[in-house]
């Protein structure tokens, strides 16, 4: 997400220094201690006596619980029980002991290392390439100190102690729980350079029985979620946002919405007016008595359609910058014995995960800002509730929760949700701790979309129907533009806006890739697998259109220009063969193939459709293939695989973001239609072994499905569809 | 003055007759498994059972739920209700879960009204419940999967 292209081969916690394993009535506490980048802020002071108790990645309690600090979000993808299948492996406790909180607060400690370390954060599918080496080491560390504890103890030697299920023994007899040990191991030296296990002597990771830890909370109503916190006297707030992107608030009238029993107040913030209710449905009930003008001058005026007719225009003349240029295209496409084009045009996309937004704020009895979220960038969002309360970072903290799905919305630059919530909060005088809940209308109204894009591309195959040119335009907003990340936009290209077309891996002698980045007020973001949400699309579709030009087979096509890419080939290749690609299928049933890298992750996914109709067709099968390096958790790959998959179809067939004069035309599921259950294919994964460093599984799954859709309906109808939604396009 | 049977017991809410049975049963009586995802009906994340029938709580009235039977995920009991849930954990269907409780109120409707659902009957009884996270193919298997140890 902030950095979409790392190399998981380079990512490792080499700043380490040293190691802090404190005591305290809490039991043994073990982080490491990082030495910042900028060498100003390097931590060289001693551990503090009473450790800071979020400078903590594994925590044994006395009441022998195994509390672990994920420096990762949990959104669903299940980054929790990934970091805790890295710990368990090398601690060697009990699953049944093992509770995983978010943590926040420290950079320094919690830094994600596929970023460099420099900021904490969930997103690029990279919670396992950040976590691989620092959780292992936690958890074999923290094991260390607990039978050095025993050892002294028993006065036996380290060597003689067996570590099972959470409890340390020796054949004397003796044995303890590593509850019982934790305070003694707390006292003791932090070893350094603790041994981590071999792949031989591994149980958990790669462990297919392995079941996570949290599903018996999300079946019996007990997992809680922001929507969900209970506090003594806490109110609830619904928002009134601008009705168009820009506009500003002149004025309100809420007399009639405060004469409404349980309607609290209602008061304005930074990003609209907030309705403060003693519950939900009084709050929903006063939002609709209060009335609002609104000063639209500055306001996006423009409906899809028309920008989307300027992004035409845009993609037909010369582009604005250049992502990637390798030999001479123009001459190339000159000299090419034939030239194939094709345009395509993308909708903007909601996020809209299942909880719609919120977060809680509060101030406490010592000053502190407290706010309950999904903080998926909490350093950001700490100093963002700074600035709202009027206050300083370190008298904010945070309270990372599990939520109701993400897909990258709870990631967000100006923090929106946390601002709504401190400055409402703030603006009752902090009397009362407040939740702030969108209703869904807030949601798919409230911005911060996968951007709308247009592709022209244009490619020339050579008279023995070889690629030899390939041209991509792409115009469309810049998720960085504007943001504290827009630092990182190099010579006009948002690498967010080209990824997946300016890496593509096909051995193309000419290829340039150009984008053209437009101003449009509407707010956008990163959308599960961001920029290869588009781009994917485009480049792979287009090589069924070449495929077919050259009268080669789409998957042979494919893999002579992947010599240099053997990751890339063997998902291709697994894919085809599990499919079985080479052999006909009945009457009406159509395949499609597509492949893409995303995050360092290779996917490969083939589709099948029974095809009856431009209205009626069904996908029925989806075999995909991945190679995410060391799989670490099996099932879970195949899940975001599956989800991954679900997530995208429902996206290519169906989804679609519309605004009318500056209005968002769709306010709720009625009209923005994920997928149903119905529309589910049955999904084949198959996993690449593998002995590289692990990389992520949350996105990669996504890209590929559209296209490979898209070109068993090319299989079917003979022409590739280039308007997205499916739906729209087939009927176009 | 409202009273009806929730999980198993009685009680009775002096609230505005026109609440929601979802907002009242998650911010009055404080039960926070039933989830708000769309307030239209088109989610199915604050399914609960009233009388038995799966039924979405954000489009039921507080004032017309006099003298039911309300079950929440809280108080899903009985051999279908448990079989669903173990079944749900042991396949690992939840991501996030955000919709999981309203997923389960209907699975276990579907499977105590037609004890062998088709895929087909899978398909009318559950399209009403999105899930985000698109965890269909695993709660499909769930069905299946309760249903065949049920009959055992």
């Amino acid at each position: 997400m902030l950095q979409s292209r790392f190399d998981p081969n380079t990512v490792r916690a080499t700043r380490r220094q040293f190691l802090v394993g404190t005591a305290t009535a809490a039991g043994l506490v073990v982080g490491y201690k990082l030495i910042a980048s900028d060498p100003a802020s390097a931590q060289t002071a001693p551990a503090p006596a009473q450790p800071n108790p979020f400078q903590a990645y594994v925590e044994i309690t006395p009441e022998n619980k195994i509390l672990i600090h994920s420096s990762q979000f949990e959104m669903g993808q299940g980054s929790y029980f990934g970091v805790a299948t890295l710990v368990m492996e090398e601690l060697g406790g009990d699953w049944a002991q093992v509770e995983v909180v978010g943590a926040s607060g420290n950079p320094a400690l919690y830094g994600n290392l596929a970023w460099g370390g420099i900021a904490q954060g969930t997103g690029g599918s990279t919670s396992m390439t950040s976590s691989w080496e620092r959780y292992r080491k936690a958890g074999a560390t923290a094991r260390m100190m607990l039978t050095a504890a025993a050892a002294k103890a028993w006065n036996v030697p380290e060597n003689e102690l067996d570590v099972t299920s959470g409890v340390v023994t020796h054949s004397s007899g003796k044995r303890a729980t590593f509850g019982e040990l934790s305070a003694s191991a707390g006292e003791l030296p932090v070893p350094d350079n603790v041994p981590l296990k071999s792949r031989e002597q591994w149980s958990q990771i790669g462990s297919d029985k392995l079941k996570r830890y949290d599903s018996i909370g999300k079946t019996n109503g007990t997992q809680s979620y922001t929507i969900d916190v209970k506090m003594d006297g806490l109110l609830t707030a619904v928002m009134i946002h601008p009705p168009k992107f820009g506009a500003e608030l002149v004025s309100f009238d809420a007399a009639k919405a405060k004469e409404f029993d349980g309607v609290v107040d209602v008061v304005q913030t930074p990003r609209g007016i907030a309705v403060v209710g003693r519950d939900m449905w009084s709050a929903l009930k006063g939002r609709e008595l209060v009335t609002a003008q609104w000063d639209e001058k500055n306001a996006e005026q423009r409906g899809s359609s028309e920008i989307l007719e300027e992004y035409r225009r845009l993609a037909g003349g010369p582009a604005a910058a250049t992502a990637r240029n390798d030999g001479d295209v123009a001459a190339a496409l000159s000299a090419a014995d034939r030239v194939v084009e094709a345009n395509y045009e993308f909708p903007y996309l909601v996020h809209a995960s299942l909880e719609p937004l919120n977060a809680v704020a509060r101030k406490d009895e010592n000053g502190v800002i407290e706010i309950w979220g999904g903080h998926q960038m909490p350093d950001l969002y700490q100093a963002v509730a700074a600035q709202v309360g009027e206050t300083t970072p370190d008298k904010v903290k945070l309270h990372v929760m599990k939520t109701g799905g993400s897909f990258g919305r709870r990631a967000v630059a100006d923090a929106d949700l946390i601002v709504e919530a401190v400055a409402t909060a703030k603006a009752l005088g902090w009397k009362a701790p407040v939740k702030v809940q969108w209703t869904r209308e807030n949601d798919m109204r409230g911005g911060r979309y996968r951007p709308a894009y247009v592709h022209s591309l244009k490619a020339g195959l050579d008279k023995d129907g070889k690629l030899v040119a390939l041209h991509d335009h792409i115009v469309g907003q810049s998720i960085l533009g504007g943001s504290p990340f827009a630092a990182m936009i190099k010579d006009g290209v948002d690498a967010t806006s080209v990824e997946g077309a300016s890496n593509l891996p096909y051995a193309i002698p000419n290829l340039k890739v150009e984008l053209t980045t437009t101003d449009v007020k509407i707010p956008v973001l990163w959308w599960r697998s961001v920029g290869s949400t588009h781009t994917a699309y485009a480049i792979e579709t287009f090589m069924d259109d070449l495929a077919a030009a050259a009268k080669r087979d789409p998957v042979e096509f494919r893999l002579s220009m992947l010599e240099a890419h053997p990751r890339h080939a063997a998902v291709l290749r697994l894919a085809a063969e599990k499919a079985d690609w080479n052999k006909p299928l009945p009457e009406g049933r159509f395949r499609g193939v597509a492949l893409h890298e995303s995050f360092s992750t290779y996917v490969a996914e083939i589709a099948e459709i029974t095809f009856r109709s431009a209205t009626d067709f069904t996908v029925d099968r989806v075999v995909c293939a991945v190679d995410c390096g060391i799989a670490i958790n099996p099932d879970q790959i195949r899940a975001q695989m599956e989800g991954g998959i679900g997530f995208g179809l429902g996206a290519i067939l169906q989804e679609e973001l519309t605004l009318t004069k500056g209005i968002v035309d769709q306010e709720n599921y009625d009209s923005y239609t994920p997928l149903r259950i119905e529309q589910m294919p049955r999904i084949e994964v198959h996993i690449v072994p593998s002995d590289e460093p692990p990389t992520g599984v949350g996105e990669p799954g996504v890209p590929p499905i559209g296209p490979a859709v898209a070109n068993a309906l090319r299989a079917a109808t003979g022409r590739t569809i280039q308007k997205l939604p499916v739906t729209k396009g087939l009927s176009a | 003055m409202v009273a009806f049977t929730l999980n198993g017991k009685a009680q009775t809410l002096d609230v505005n007759p026109e609440m929601p049975l979802l907002w009242a049963i998650r911010d009055v009586i404080g039960l926070t498994g039933t989830k708000f995802g769309c307030g239209m009906a088109q989610c199915g994340a604050c399914t609960v059972h009233i009388d038995g029938t799966a039924t979405r709580s954000c489009q039921t009235s507080i004032g017309d739920v006099e003298g039911a039977k309300i079950t929440t995920i809280e108080g899903l009991s009985g051999k279908v209700g448990q079989m669903v849930q173990t079944v749900w954990a042991e396949l690992d269907v939840p991501q996030c879960g955000y919709c999981q409780s309203g997923q389960i109120m209907s699975a276990s409707a579907l499977l105590t009204e037609t004890p062998k659902p088709t895929d087909e009957d899978i398909n009318s009884a559950m399209s009403g419940n999105l899930c985000r996270c698109a965890t269909y193919q695993r709660i499909r298997a769930a069905i299946h999967e309760a249903a065949h140890r049920l009959e055992a």
